[in-house]
């Protein structure tokens, strides 16, 4: 039994199934991630008017990361491209292409982006404490700036080990933090600014009481709705192009060859389909940036 | 084409002709034959249904007779959940999760799988002249990850703590903090199986729908237009487009919830949460809103994911037993595409008491109030259609025609509800489970029936007995408005869904309305001994039912051109679709049918 149109598309709707089918999926994709766009939208509005954290991300890093993806964006369509002018060897060049620039998206993701923020520690210091830490949060500065933010947050790392452990440790009374540079100069105007390159962290360290602190966190998921929905949409993006990736990889396979061999224009279809998957993932890239890095 | 011997060669015979002998695992278990899947799909979801029903009699005996030792189960449950039912009687967190694992079951793994899985992938692609659905592997992936979801929602029942517990709604923060903390698993604990299993299902039913669309869009038979297409695949199209767009956002919102319970995230934790009498340990910052939103986008249009097929069983089974054509087959059309759009846009008249504010109240009930109309547009038709036919009363078309009171009873009770000010105290009763539930049960699983009895004889080549067939009809019939009637009237007098000793603890309030909770459940039990009498014809048939020929119901449409039953690949000759596919005793023809694809009148 034949399933007809796999190959051909049929007359009156000028489409191969698979076509239809990948098309679905991506609304269907498009809903997924849109629940999880509205859910950044809704939590944003929803915060406390000013407290919505900024400049925490790499932004060259994350410029490098899309420039990355939308070049593998291109190759793919080059190898398509290519098994239409039924040139097996050019297809393996570009796809090879295609899984390299996607490999480096996702190992920079992985093992630089992630991990870093993994021993950057935050901690929310109680309303009626805030005074005492007036020096590292700059809220009187804000205010005369008109800034209309308000900075609840002390950041930066733990400078030894044991500080670490007093955090964790219920029976310490307080720990000791190296500031980030937002934190140890406030009023310096320049923390203002937008700014391409991450600033140096200082040297200056601080004593915080921990009665003082409200919620205190490691940069993971738990620190905050916005590394919540930061890991949420970058990690199942990240799955995404595992799995784009997976399917890239079997296509480099010997079987492939052999349907190449058997049929070429099924060949080009299936690139064609996993290309269109493949840009979607770069599409939800193009969304998540701006909306993590920039905004 | 009208000389077409209307038996074939038996299936085995056949298949030898251009294929190999398929091994018992291809064949039965991991198959890629629609009809199979189709199958495997629907004795699954009877099963679950079975099982979800069972859960909903023990229930009703801790609402007839809260706090008393259960008889016939209460000694193998006592034995077997020492925690949840010690000595036969049942805890309120069992109460809870009965309550919550009845309404997931049903819903997700009972009868979606059954009107959508099961009917829609054996009918849809014969009825459409296709010989198998676009994707045939992924329609077996679909079925396995369908079972894959439903074993992990069982299996939630055995973990220490037992199974969900916090609504089939799961909202939080409650769904947030429960089976968390000393004596859970913290990943094998109830809530957080339900969602892996409700994640696993939507996927499967991405799969689904997926390939249904694209089976109808590009596998319907020569000369089978658009406006040829029998309604039952059109519902199932719609049907499948509410699954595709509608289901991913509660797969979103699943995810969110299991990082708020695995990763301690604060999606749903509202600032300053107080668990226990004491500050939780969240960053807060989250809504509790946000679910609601997102889970009830997905579970309205599930409402019409729930319906639509079953409209689509009805339509086919009475206009094949008025023997005239549907009265207005267009008017139905778009009625059931207009349903599926506007069902994408009334979500929120589940919020109206979280304080979402008037002005967005008001807009989804005006979206709410639209959706009657095509809903009525369809009943009026099905109903108009009766009029003036001879109708043949066998057992298929009484599921089919009882359908359309319940559902209407159903419809009606459900327009209170889209109204903000009287939503305010009809919320949460009693009034609403009536309300819904004449929808699901008297409704679809009464157009399911109709449709087993109904396309029984094309899987089996036998029928159904018509006589037992009867007496499941009217047992369930009257056992369904025993149950469901008295809910309505409880729920106007207040009596709230989620009681669990069935309102003694307020029984100042409702005393008058106290004693129906005892009629309900007798009407629950019975009903089960009438479902005994279907498993029986069900077995029995398949054996020793009366044997028919290949269209015993001289139907139109394309599955009756097939061979009994269908082998792989469905048809054994080109199939093309002449007319329309409701043409019965059409004026000068010799037949009081003209088969769809029969070039003669």
């Amino acid at each position: 039994m034949e399933i007809p149109y796999t190959v051909k598309p049929r007359p009156d709707t000028g489409l191969w199934n698979a076509k239809i089918g990948i098309w679905l999926f991506l609304a269907s994709e498009v809903m997924l991630f849109g629940g999880l766009f509205s859910a950044y939208v809704f939590l944003r509005f929803g915060a406390v008017p000013g407290t919505w954290p900024h400049g925490l991300l790499n932004i060259p890093v994350g410029t490098l990361n899309t420039a990355i993806l939308i070049a593998s964006s291109v190759s793919v369509v080059f190898a398509w491209a290519a098994l239409k002018m039924r040139n097996f060897r050019r297809y393996q060049v570009f796809m090879g292409l295609t899984i390299l620039c996607g490999a480096i998206f996702l190992g920079i993701k992985l093992g630089y982006e992630w991990p870093a923020k993994f021993h950057h520690f935050g901690a929310y210091i109680n309303d009626d404490a805030l005074y005492k830490y007036e020096a590292y949060l700059g809220n009187e500065f804000l205010a005369e700036e008109g800034e209309g933010r308000r900075r609840t947050e002390i950041t930066g790392t733990f400078p030894t080990h044991e500080d670490h452990e007093a955090w964790e440790n219920p029976e310490a009374k307080e720990f000791r933090l190296r500031l980030d540079a937002v934190n140890a100069e406030p009023t310096n105007p320049d923390n203002y600014l937008p700014h391409i390159f991450p600033r140096p962290q200082s040297d200056k360290v601080v004593t915080i009481q921990k009665e003082d602190v409200r919620w205190g966190s490691f940069f993971v998921p738990r620190h905050s709705s916005y590394f919540a929905v930061y890991y949420t949409i970058t990690g199942l993006h990240g799955i995404h192009v595992l799995a784009g990736l997976i399917v890239f990889g079997y296509f480099m396979l010997p079987v492939s060859k052999r349907l190449y061999e058997r049929d070429p224009e099924h060949m080009a279809n299936r690139i064609e389909v996993v290309g269109l998957f493949w840009h979607f993932v770069d599409l939800v890239w193009i969304f998540a940036f701006p909306i993590f890095y920039l905004f | 084409m009208a000389t077409q011997p209307q038996t074939q060669p038996a299936p085995a015979g056949h298949e030898h002709d251009d294929h190999h002998e398929l091994g018992f695992w291809s064949k039965y278990v991991f198959s890629t034959d629609h009809k199979m899947i189709g199958i495997q799909y629907g004795l699954t979801a009877l099963s679950f249904l079975l099982f979800g029903f069972i859960l909903m009699m023990m229930m009703r005996w801790q609402l007839a007779y809260p706090g008393q030792t259960m008889p016939v189960l209460g000694k193998i449950l006592g034995s077997a959940f020492p925690n949840q039912m010690p000595g036969g009687v049942m805890t309120p967190d069992f109460y809870n999760s009965l309550g919550a694992m009845h309404g997931t079951i049903m819903i997700f793994l009972g009868i979606v799988p059954l009107s959508f899985g099961a009917f829609g992938n054996y009918v849809m692609p014969l009825q459409i002249g296709a010989p198998d659905m676009a994707f045939p592997k992924l329609n077996m992936l679909s079925y396995w990850l369908y079972f894959v979801g439903g074993v992990s929602m069982l299996a939630s029942f055995f973990v220490p703590g037992g199974a969900a517990k916090s609504g089939w709604t799961s909202y939080p923060p409650l769904a947030n903090i429960s089976d968390i903390g000393p004596g859970f698993h913290p990943f094998f604990n109830g809530q957080t199986l339900w969602l892996l299993a409700m994640v696993i299902l939507i996927f499967s039913s991405l799969l689904g729908s997926v390939n249904f669309i694209t089976t109808v869009v590009q596998l319907r038979a020569p000369g089978l237009t658009w406006m040829r297409l029998p309604f039952f695949c059109w519902a199932q199209l719609i049907t499948a487009y509410l699954l595709l767009l509608a289901f991913p956002p509660l797969q979103a919102a699943g995810v969110m919830q299991t990082m708020d319970r695995l990763a301690g995230t604060s999606f749903f934790n509202p600032d300053g949460l107080i668990v226990a009498g004491q500050a939780a340990a969240v960053s807060g910052g989250g809504s509790p809103l946000l679910w609601q939103h997102l889970f009830w986008f997905l579970a309205h249009p599930e409402v019409y994911v729930l319906i639509l097929p079953a409209i689509g069983i009805v339509t086919e089974v009475i206009t094949n037993n008025t023997r005239k054509p549907i009265w207005a087959y267009k008017a139905m059309v778009f009625s059931v595409v207009v349903l599926g759009f506007l069902s994408m846009f009334v979500w929120a008249h589940h919020m109206f008491l979280t304080g979402m504010g008037t002005k967005v109240s008001a807009f989804f009930q005006t979206t709410t109030v639209m959706v009657s109309v095509p809903s009525v547009i369809i009943i009026t038709v099905l109903l108009i259609s009766l009029w003036g036919g001879s109708i043949r009363f066998n057992t298929p078309m009484l599921f089919a025609t009882a359908f359309i009171p319940m559902f209407g009873i159903g419809g009606l009770t459900g327009l209170p509800l889209a109204f903000n000010a009287l939503d305010l105290h009809l919320h949460d009763t009693y009034y609403i489970i009536g309300h819904f539930h004449y929808i699901v049960a008297p409704g679809t699983i009464f157009a399911v029936f109709a449709g087993i009895y109904y396309w029984f004889p094309k899987m089996t080549g036998r029928t159904m007995s018509d006589k037992l067939g009867k007496v499941h009809f009217w047992g369930s019939l009257v056992c369904m408005n025993v149950i469901f009637f008295p809910m309505l009237i409880q729920g106007m007098a207040g009596v709230h869904r989620r009681w669990y000793d069935g309102g003694v603890t307020y029984e100042q309030i409702i005393a008058p309305v106290l004693h129906w909770n005892a009629v309900m459940s007798w009407g629950a039990w019975v009903l089960g001994l009438f479902q005994l009498i279907f498993i029986f014809n069900l077995v029995w048939s398949i054996r020793k039912g009366r044997k028919v020929g290949d269209n015993p119901w001289d139907s139109t449409t394309l599955e009756w051109q097939t061979p009994t039953p269908p082998p792989h690949g469905n048809f054994t000759r080109p199939i093309k679709v002449y007319r329309g596919p409701y043409e019965y005793s059409v004026p000068g023809s010799k037949k009081d049918f003209s088969p769809q694809a029969d070039p003669e009148v």
